[in-house]
């Protein structure tokens, strides 16, 4: 959109699938994209292998789980809070498939991804209620369900570990097949961004999140359901929490106490650089999927490259500087734009 | 207000009231407007007009009153209610999404949809497109809010507003930040609302505006109804007349005071976009008052002189020496004191006890190796508190519990310890109740009296009036009259601040 231009030529005509495109695709996710085509050239001349089948296949496998919790991450922070605790419900979901897999092992596939949804959006709804209700910031909230979900998880599970041999293999095998190339569970992935990235678009209630994490009061005058919408915010990435825990069990060998700890703050980095504004408003779940993959290529590409591990969580971080000083640094210029456009005739 | 023989009534708001804490913001909001009329509200600032707005809004629940819209009771509880009655309102500040586009601000919630029930971009855009037409401008129904001018922002409210299709429609100072051609268009659809059957209220400060554009005008006065007029009917002095209403002299006493050397110099004041060329004396024993509208700019000309914001030409002189730009803590040792606007946010720390706020501009001088003794703290405190007759319970009360008028003297506590040769107060009694006003006003006068250069920044007209020896008006940016105590009237005062460049520069 353009930011440059105060005061476009009047009736600006916009030739229609250009325009949607460049409305689908706006400033902020393009420097993301092409970071990650930089960062995969400049990889693949180090190293050729970076390109070989089996080592896309490995780097799309990596980033499914990251994906779909940034997808729902986005939602939750497009409306200016943020969910903490998505560590803590991917584990608890993710040991949770693991029970049920051991206490039944002929349940139906499809009944094990709507439980682990289900349990996920419980989780959520207890996150959503405690941020509407209490009107105390997310971030307190989040990091206090984090802790308890955690603490519930590690006394259900004691030491108690479910290994991959221990599911059915057609489960197992979602993250191993392929479809025209592309592993069963990346195309699951890529279905979420794009129905969350229509709703996010095209949809009255997804549009009613931008506005609310644009300005909470003035969304307040307007009549939109603050409340409830936040609460299914906090609902939604929790069932998409859910559904990357399921996935989380297929993909790797073990899960326990320890599950998903830590991985809050992978998404949320992903998220930001992705090019959601941590003050909510703005950003696209495209842009936050393009964040997820951008970062889960970065640690491949750094061990392909054989680059100290030290410097691949360095790295990391100045992305996320990176992604929030250009944020600033836009409005700031912004601001003093109104100011000296508003001038008039002063 | 019984009007049987009048037709269709779209709305009535009779007694209402309203407090917050001690404050009462509104004590009698009465107002009658009929469909097919456009209707002014007029009051100084604090009569109550946007809270009565805000009650009409559904923002606000009043604490008692009948309120009619089409004939049946209703009590809003959200600004929903309010919407789903045909009731649509623009507010002084526009309300826009920064990050939205412009089409979707207007649209938001009610979008445009297609048959797979998503939202339609290209009908969303051709139907901004065509209410910019209707009104007249060019704006790009796809560019995002953010970064409007405030005409613009404007524009779009009422682009909103007229979408809605109401039966009700609230103009809160829609013109204020117009151009006249903006203005005109403007007046052309609300007289086109008014001719489908729309009642509209009209708010505004702009006489001219009130008489060209409305066909009956009421009154409002410290959060009173006061009368409603046929526009025929009256004239310019009858309504300002009744707006201010009480005797000056008698309610906000200016003791004389020796009149001294200056003080203050500015000369030459500008900060791009925001106020310019402003030039100015204070003198010892003087009360300067800065009046005009809200937005003039008053308040981002104190605040650059106390070194709060930056400026980027001109120059501020204290007592012959020019005073560094951008630095508050020099402007204090150069003995200037600045009570701002926000006694909330800005002039108070509301969960520290009343000593500990009172000197907290002592820390300096009152810490011994760095530490801050206690005793000499609240000696300090008490001494002041009752020298300003400050009511609290005990000093080591928070300020939270004391109420508007004593808050506002715990600020003043606070910069008189300090002993300043200048003292700037921005909108000293706001939200203060009448009765602790005057003390404030006395206090006022007092310092005055006892040497102190004061200047005041106020939107009440009586308190200007009646405290300032020499008032100095800001219209947009800049200084459009300058009037002795002997010359000012209300009208004058007015007429400056509504743009009529005064004489007297």
């Amino acid at each position: 959109m353009s930011i440059d231009t105060l005061r476009p030529p009047a009736h600006a005509e916009h030739s229609g699938p250009l325009h949607a495109v460049r409305g689908f695709f706006r400033a902020r996710e393009i420097p993301v994209a092409g970071a990650l085509v930089v960062l995969v050239i400049i990889t693949t001349l180090i190293n050729p292998r970076f390109l070989s089948p089996q080592s896309m296949k490995d780097l799309m496998l990596n980033a499914t789980i990251v994906i779909i919790l940034a997808v729902g991450q986005a939602l939750v922070i497009i409306t200016e809070n943020v969910d903490l605790s998505i560590g803590s419900i991917l584990g608890l979901v993710a040991f949770g498939t693991g029970t049920l897999f051991n206490a039944w092992p002929g349940v139906p596939i499809p009944v094990v991804f709507l439980g682990g949804m289900l349990f996920g959006a419980v989780l959520g709804a207890i996150n959503g209620f405690l941020v509407t209700a209490a009107k105390v910031p997310a971030l307190v909230i989040t990091l206090g369900t984090m802790y308890i979900f955690r603490g519930i998880l590690t006394s259900w599970a004691g030491s108690k570990q479910y290994f991959s041999g221990d599911n059915p293999k057609a489960f197992g095998n979602l993250s191993v097949d392929v479809f025209l190339g592309i592993p069963i569970i990346t195309i699951v992935a890529i279905v979420v961004v794009i129905a969350v990235g229509i709703f996010m678009h095209s949809v009255r209630a997804g549009r009613d999140l931008y506005a609310i994490g644009s300005d909470r009061d003035a969304a307040r005058l307007f009549g939109i359901a603050v409340g409830p919408r936040v609460l299914a915010a906090f609902i939604a990435s929790g069932a998409l929490t859910g559904l990357a825990g399921v996935l989380y069990t297929s993909r790797y060998n073990s899960v326990g106490a320890l599950t998903g700890s830590g991985l809050e703050l992978d998404v949320v980095a992903a998220v930001v650089v992705g090019g959601v504004a941590i003050s909510g408003g703005t950003g696209t779940v495209f842009g936050a999927a393009i964040g997820a993959v951008l970062l889960s290529t970065i640690t491949s590409s750094l061990t392909a490259t054989r680059v100290d591990k030290f410097w691949q969580q360095a790295f990391v971080g100045m992305l996320i500087l990176a992604a929030i000083i250009v944020d600033r640094a836009v409005s700031v210029r912004n601001a003093r734009k109104l100011r000296v456009s508003e001038s008039r005739d002063v | 207000m019984a009007n049987q023989e009048q037709p269709s009534p779209a709305l009535s708001l009779t007694g209402a009231s309203k407090t917050f804490g001690p404050v009462v913001a509104l004590a009698d909001g009465t107002i009658d407007l009929r469909a097919g009329e456009i209707h002014a509200l007029v009051g100084e600032n604090g009569a109550g007009k946007s809270t009565l707005v805000k009650i009409l809004a559904g923002v606000h629940a009043p604490d008692g009153g009948v309120f009619e819209v089409g004939g049946k009771a209703v009590s809003f509880r959200t600004p929903a209610d309010s919407k789903a009655a045909g009731v649509s309102v623009i507010y002084q500040e526009p309300t826009l999404f920064p990050d939205l586009t412009v089409a979707e601000n207007i649209f938001i919630g009610r979008q445009p949809r297609n048959r797979a029930g998503l939202i339609n971009r290209g009908e969303m855009r051709r139907m901004a497109r065509e209410l910019f037409t209707t009104l007249g401008v060019p704006i790009d129904p796809d560019r995002i809010a953010e970064g409007l001018s405030i005409a613009d922002q404007q524009i779009i409210e009422i682009a909103k507003a007229i979408s809605l299709d109401a039966k009700v429609l609230v103009m809160d100072e829609p013109t204020a930040a117009l151009s006249g051609v903006e203005v005109d268009r403007l007046f052309g659809v609300a007289r086109g609302l008014r001719d489908k059957g729309a009642g509209i209220l009209f708010i505004s400060h702009r006489f001219e505006e009130v008489f060209a554009l409305c066909d009956r005008i009421t009154v409002m006065r410290d959060g009173r109804y006061i009368s409603v007029h046929n526009t025929n009917d009256v004239t310019v002095p009858q309504i300002v007349k009744e707006m201010v209403g009480r005797e000056l002299g008698a309610l906000f006493p200016k003791a004389d005071a020796a009149i001294g050397e200056t003080v203050l110099t500015v000369e030459g004041l500008s900060r791009l976009g925001t106020f310019r060329d402003i030039s100015f004396e204070v003198k010892t024993g003087e009360i300067v008052a800065l009046a005009g509208l809200v937005g003039a700019g008053r308040t981002e000309v104190v605040r650059a002189v106390f070194g709060v914001d930056r400026y980027d030409s001109g120059s501020v002189v204290l007592h012959g020496k020019p005073l560094a730009p951008h630095n508050p803590q020099a402007a204090i040792t150069a003995g200037i004191g600045f009570v701002p606007e926000d006694r909330r946010k800005q002039g108070l720390v509301m969960d520290l006890s009343v000593a500990k706020n009172a000197t907290l501009t002592l820390r300096r001088s009152l810490a011994r190796f760095g530490l801050i003794s206690g005793s000499r703290e609240r000696r300090t405190a008490e001494d002041w508190s009752s020298r300003l007759q400050v009511k609290t319970g005990s000093q080591d009360y928070a300020v939270s519990t004391l109420s508007g008028g004593n808050q506002q003297k715990v600020v003043l506590a606070k910069w008189l310890a300090t002993e300043p040769t200048l003292l700037i107060v921005d909108e000293p009694t706001r939200g203060i109740d009448v009765g602790t006003k005057s003390e404030v006003h006395r206090l006022l006068s007092d310092l005055a009296g006892r040497g102190i250069a004061i200047i005041m920044v106020s939107s009440e007209l009586p308190e200007v009036l009646g405290m300032a020896d020499r008032i100095l008006v800001m219209h947009e940016g800049r200084i459009t009259a300058e009037l002795s105590r002997a010359e000012a009237t209300a009208e004058r005062v007015m007429n400056a601040a509504t743009s009529t460049l005064e004489g007297a520069l």
